[in-house]
């Protein structure tokens, strides 16, 4: 399976947890991460999930981001059951489907700006030009306008400016699904608040979001808000 | 795409030099080792051939020594007779025959005095074993041709006079020329003086050793079993042994000491792998967090490999070119030094030993990279990007 087709693309529902539960084995016991989880996110959505920490979210944020599998209940992402998919074909639907955007923006160090841009296109496309985004004109949409920085390594940007990139990176591969983790966590406020902007922007054009977050703030940008406490879903605004 | 991992590779590296530097070292040396003594087995093999197929093979003959005949049958040979001499002209045929007496005896030249060995040979069959360099060839009954290194012994030069232990005293007529290691006579190391004049010294029953020239080299099998059949049916009388044979125990006494230096490179070569292993161990470790990045935005497993074994060929394809350049180097000067001559180092089979020895370097370095890159390829991407 080279690319995953979506089973459903004209199905509203993008992502179905069905009593899901995610428990992480240590040798001093088993933790309880996720615990019997429901939930459906339909595509275009906004959400903000909200608790304390070690409450389970980026728990649930890995799962649908197809880094890891329940260890029991179904998990149905864009029509597929992930229990039937294998290590490639999870890998084929976070390259096609989903884009991460993480706190501590985690851009490639080795590769420049532009080139970390061109990653997720060349191990779709093999050849850059052959996938509909250019980097350029996603990056400039990333409101990253200033051309001189494409060379650079991320290191030698601002927090702001890589946060950009990442977004870049996380959309050039046109995913349905943006999943971001404490996206302005490492940003200040004002360079938060320009993020959201842009996030809020991506999901008019379209994008299904799913974003976790500390403050209550960042949240209000969101159209539902989802808070877990011990693995488990207390409050569900949708 | 994979123009991609590949550049992730080199970047890498790069990122780490002085460590790719260490453990591309390790190659050379291995690589370097193994390609210089493959050159050197080269040369040493293709010289010695040239060699016996310009001058033909010489066959040795000699009087079979030792056991003997231990019931008292009173043959116990260790001449060579003139009517056995006689017979091995019939069985050569047109190949030459050359009986000769070997000796040794005390001479004194002017001051000095000293050893040394000395042919006595007629003098009809002097010119059919050496070269005269300086000086002219026996004629007659008298005179002594030198070899090189009796020359430089004693300071000898045409006309010198030479005394031997007895009294008695000759001219050096003529000086040899040099001949280097030969597998039938010595006669740098060595006098030659004519045959009746040393048999009417000597009360010599018969002589020591004969050589026969062999022209065309396949019949030097033929010749020897034709020797054996007429003297040594009933009871072993003569030996015979060629150039050939004197060779293939050469080779074999190389083959060995080539065995050891070759296990001498592998061994550097083993070193070599696991410091590769190292270096990329810790680089799947310090990468933890990348790779988890680059799983996390959809790269493949085996993307991951190829990007690590990528790695590991490289340092290996740098080394073993390097180790391959430096090679030249080694088995010229190697050559040098124990065959005194260069010229075989650009022979196909030269480099077909520098390539074996580089082909053993980036296995090498492919070997030590697999497990690193399976490692890496298998990390889980929730540990990886929780690694800081
Ligand atoms: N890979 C793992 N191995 C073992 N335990 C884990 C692992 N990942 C998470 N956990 C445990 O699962 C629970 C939920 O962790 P998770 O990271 O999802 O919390 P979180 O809500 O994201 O917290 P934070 O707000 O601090 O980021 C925690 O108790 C954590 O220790
Ligand atoms: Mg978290």
């Amino acid at each position: 399976m080279e690319t995953v087709k979506a089973a459903g693309e004209d199905d509203p529902v993008l992502i179905r947890f069905d009593e899901v539960s995610k428990v992480y084995s240590l040798p001093a016991g088993d933790v309880v991460a996720l615990d019997r989880i429901s939930l459906t996110v339909e595509r275009g959505e906004f959400i903000a999930i909200m608790g304390p920490s070690g409450s389970g979210k980026t728990t649930l944020l890995n799962l649908i981001g197809c880094l890891d599998v329940p260890t029991s209940g179904r998990l149905v992402i864009n029509g597929h059951d992930v229990a039937d998919l294998s290590d490639d074909d999870l890998t084929y639907l976070r390259r096609d489907t989903i884009g991460f955007i993480f706190q501590h923006f985690n851009l490639i160090p080795l590769l420049s700006v532009l080139e970390n841009v061109e990653y997720p296109l060349i191990l779709k496309c093999r050849d850059r030009n052959a996938c509909g985004m250019k980097p350029y004109e996603v990056l400039r949409a990333a409101g990253l306008d200033d051309e001189r920085l494409y060379t650079h390594k991320p290191t030698e940007l601002s927090g702001g400016q890589q946060q950009r990139v990442a977004i870049a990176r996380a959309i050039v591969n046109d995913p349905s699904l943006l999943l971001c983790d404490e996206p302005t966590g490492n940003l200040d406020q004002k360079t938060g608040g320009a993020i959201m902007d842009l996030l809020a922007e991506m999901n008019r054009m379209g994008k299904t979001i799913i974003m976790v977050t500390h403050d209550t703030g960042v949240a209000a940008f969101a159209h539902r808000q989802v808070r877990i406490v011990d693995g488990r879903i207390m409050e569900d605004t949708g | 795409m994979s123009r991609t991992f590949f550049e992730f590779a080199r970047r890498n590296l790069q990122r780490n030099l002085f460590r790719s530097l260490l453990a591309v070292v390790g190659i050379v040396i291995g690589v370097l080792a193994i390609s210089s003594m493959g050159i050197l087995g080269n040369s040493l093999t293709l010289s010695v051939t040239e060699e016996l197929s310009t001058v033909g093979d010489s066959l040795s003959v000699i009087p079979h020594s030792g056991q003997g005949s231990q019931f008292g049958a009173g043959l116990v040979q260790d001449r060579i007779s003139e009517r056995q001499v006689q017979d091995l002209r019939r069985i050569a045929g047109s190949n030459p025959v050359i009986p000769f007496y070997s000796t040794a005896d005390r001479i004194q030249v002017g001051t000095k005095s000293g050893v040394v060995s000395i042919y006595a040979m007629d003098t009809d069959d002097i010119p059919k074993l050496v070269e005269v360099d300086r000086g002219i060839l026996i004629r007659g009954n008298s005179g002594v041709l030198a070899g090189p290194r009796v020359v430089s012994q004693f300071d000898l030069k045409v006309g010198s006079q030479i005394r031997f232990e007895n009294g008695d005293t000759q001219r050096v007529v003529g000086i040899l020329k040099e001949r280097g290691l030969g597998f039938d006579i010595q006669p740098d190391y060595a006098l030659i003086v004519p045959s009746r004049w040393y048999e009417d010294r000597n009360d010599e029953k018969g002589y020591d050793q004969v050589i026969i020239k062999v022209r065309n080299l396949d019949d030097v099998d033929v010749l020897e079993k034709a020797i054996d059949n007429r003297f040594n049916r009933r009871e072993d009388v003569l030996d015979t042994f060629s150039s050939k044979e004197i060779l293939s125990s050469i080779q074999q006494v190389f083959g060995q000491i080539s065995t050891f230096t070759t296990a001498i490179g592998g061994i550097s070569l083993i070193v070599a792998g696991i410091s590769i292993l190292n270096v990329m161990m810790m680089s799947v470790t310090e990468r933890t967090k990348e790779i988890g990045i680059l799983r996390s935005i959809g790269t493949l497993r085996s993307e991951i490999r190829q990007m690590f074994i990528y790695e590991a060929l490289m340092l290996g394809a740098i080394g073993s070119v390097l180790g391959g350049l430096l090679s030249f180097g080694g088995g010229y000067l190697i050559s040098l030094l124990m065959l005194q001559t260069t010229k075989y180092l650009f022979h196909p089979s030269s480099l077909s030993s520098i390539a074996l020895g580089m082909g053993f370097g980036i296995a090498t370095a492919l070997l030590s990279g697999l497990y690193p890159a399976w490692k890496a390829s298998n990390l889980s991407p929730i540990e990886a990007l929780r690694y800081e």
